[in-house]
């Protein structure tokens, strides 16, 4: 144990906890406290209601399509960023960055605007029968839009640490690309890429405001539990909300400690290797 | 690499090449690119006056105004929370270092509605303190108060993600070799700390002031959506939306949009000068644990 220690420690511990405490802990807390007020069985009625489980499913199996979108093309986007050189690799490099940087709501219209029957996209995808806006496929694309950067993020700092020796040594031994590509690379990137599946499905979950644009939110078919939460409070249901939000953020508990998790492991992964 | 039967690495065919380049290059125009151009052209369909109009228009201005005020002051105190946070968390070794890092991260995977009502069961009418505050005449939801707190929540991790990994990365020698020559803690902190984390520091500023004031979810529960009083930009793009003012609405989605690309183009060139490297995966976690094992 080192004797010396630094300075500092009182205030910047001191100012963290205080602000984690008053502007993190407090808010979810008294957001339990609401929830649990309500008792077991009015709690248990709320959160399993028709209308409650309905918008737990389609939440969650956009969610899912949105995230297995996000592994492929995540994936190829990763691996063209990382391993090949081409007019434009850097544009497309800061592009990627945009689901981040533009606001939800700015995302949302403009997805709607060009996936509505008459939009640049709508209009040539309507006359084959495909309706994207106002349908559960306008909430997967407004959830694979905003989720997009994580798995890219994730995978491509690891691609490209790999180490071309183990390709060689799979050429060497006569394994065909895609031999290697399944064997060798994709285990290799498995940990960053479960930790980058697990960052974009939560985040789908929760995502808010690019969805309630393009999804026609209609009870049982298009509504999303964030929006289900939302209409609760506009009819002054305060405690149903709270139920229904304290759904949503025990599912956030469980991704965090799962990504963590994974993340940990991608991490050690990485340092063995 | 050259005349080789065939190629050194995988994917390196011109087949599986160009396919792949192709097909990522055509995804993005679609799903990014496409958005950002429908965005300029909407704005302008109406012609330059409807877009000067609305840009000028009192509530488009106040929306403006409100935006500005809260990153105004959620982005300084996040600032100062985060540098708090990663000198406290990579300086010392505490007991529950890495509970305090979950705490932390929590923001970042709520859903922002949720964090609305989180904030509304504390302030509001419905709360733990709103009848103790309304008796005491403090008015914090549905005003700026409560927005710049919702906007606090959701951003509170994004500058102690950026400098808790690289801090890590670089120990505690330099600090202690200059607080053992004399220096005191601030002395040290600003000649010794910052410059080696100022571009860092940089990116996560930028990244939380982007999401602050493009913040949606949270804040729309907790400003009361009044027109001209309490809306901000994103809030204002969705009342302009909703009241088929399709124009007005991009009009306003452009000012954000533009801030985007320069929030973007900002990290490029602070990647550029290091920021945001020392980051193998996204979040911090793990990496200050990683190097409490020996």
């Amino acid at each position: 144990m080192k004797q010396r220690v630094l300075p500092g420690l009182s205030l910047s511990l001191g100012v963290t906890l205080f602000y984690a405490a008053l502007i993190i802990a407090l808010p979810v807390l008294a957001l339990v406290f609401k929830a649990a007020s309500l008792g077991p069985a009015a709690y248990w009625q709320i959160v399993t209601s028709e209308r409650a489980l309905a918008s737990y499913r389609v939440t969650a199996l956009s969610a899912l399509a949105a995230t297995v979108f996000n592994f492929f093309f995540g994936l190829a986007l990763a691996w063209v960023l990382v391993r090949y050189r081409f007019p434009g690799r850097r544009l497309l490099d800061a592009v990627v960055d945009l689901p981040f940087a533009l606001p939800t709501a700015v995302a949302g219209i403009a997805l709607t605007t060009l996936f509505a029957p008459g939009g640049w996209f709508g209009h040539v995808l309507d006359p084959l029968g495909i309706r994207v806006a106002y349908t559960p496929l306008g909430i997967m694309l407004a959830m694979c839009f905003t989720s997009l950067p994580f798995i890219v993020r994730t995978v491509q700092p690891v691609l490209e640490e790999l180490d071309p020796a183990l390709e060689e040594a799979g050429q060497s031994l006569g394994a065909s690309d895609r031999e290697i590509f399944t064997r060798v690379i994709l285990p290799l990137l498995a940990p960053s890429i479960l930790a980058g599946l697990s960052l974009s499905f939560a985040r789908s979950l929760g995502e808010f405001g690019a969805i309630i644009f393009i999804a026609g939110n209609q009870p049982m078919s298009t509504e999303i539990t964030a929006l289900l939460v939302f209409i609760r409070l506009e009819e002054y249901e305060y405690q149903a909300a709270a139920a229904i939000a304290s759904v949503l953020l025990i599912t956030a508990f469980v991704m965090l400690a799962l990504t963590n998790i994974l993340q940990r492991r991608a991490l050690r992964y990485m340092q063995r290797g | 690499m050259p005349h080789s039967t065939r190629p050194a690495r995988v994917g390196e065919g011109t087949g599986v090449r160009r396919t792949l380049i192709g097909f990522v290059l055509v995804i993005s125009a679609l799903l990014v690119v496409a958005p950002l151009c429908v965005i300029a052209v909407e704005a302008f369909s109406k012609g330059v006056g409807v877009f000067a109009a609305t840009i000028a228009h009192p509530d488009t201005r106040s929306a403006i105004l409100m935006t500005l005020a809260t990153a105004l002051i959620a982005v300084p105190v996040n600032t100062a929370f985060g540098l708090a946070a990663a000198w406290s968390i990579t300086k010392f070794d505490f007991p529950g270092r890495s509970l305090l890092l979950i705490l932390i991260e929590i923001p970042f995977s709520v859903s922002p509605i949720v964090a609305g009502v989180a904030y509304l069961f504390v302030y509001g009418m419905q709360g733990l303190f709103g009848p103790l505050l309304q008796d005491a005449g403090i008015k914090i939801l549905f005003a700026l108060p409560g927005i710049v707190l919702a906007s606090m929540f959701v951003t509170a991790p994004f500058v102690a993600r950026e400098l808790i990994p690289l801090m890590q990365a670089q120990g505690r020698d330099l600090e202690e070799a200059a607080t053992s020559l004399g220096a005191s803690g601030w002395q040290t902190f600003r000649t010794v700390t910052l410059p080696n984390i100022k571009w860092a520091l940089l990116y996560g500023v930028i990244l939380c002031n982007a999401r602050v004031m493009g913040e949606f979810g949270a804040v729309s529960i907790v400003s009361g959506n009044i027109r001209g009083q309490t809306n901000t930009l994103p809030l204002h793009i969705e009342l302009l939306y909703h009241d088929y003012q399709t124009a007005g609405a991009f009009a306003a989605a452009l000012i954000l949009t533009v801030i985007a690309v320069f929030t973007i183009i900002a990290k490029v060139l602070l990647e550029r000068r290091g920021a945001g490297r020392v980051r193998p995966i996204v979040a911090t976690l793990g990496t200050a644990e990683a190097k409490d094992q020996p």
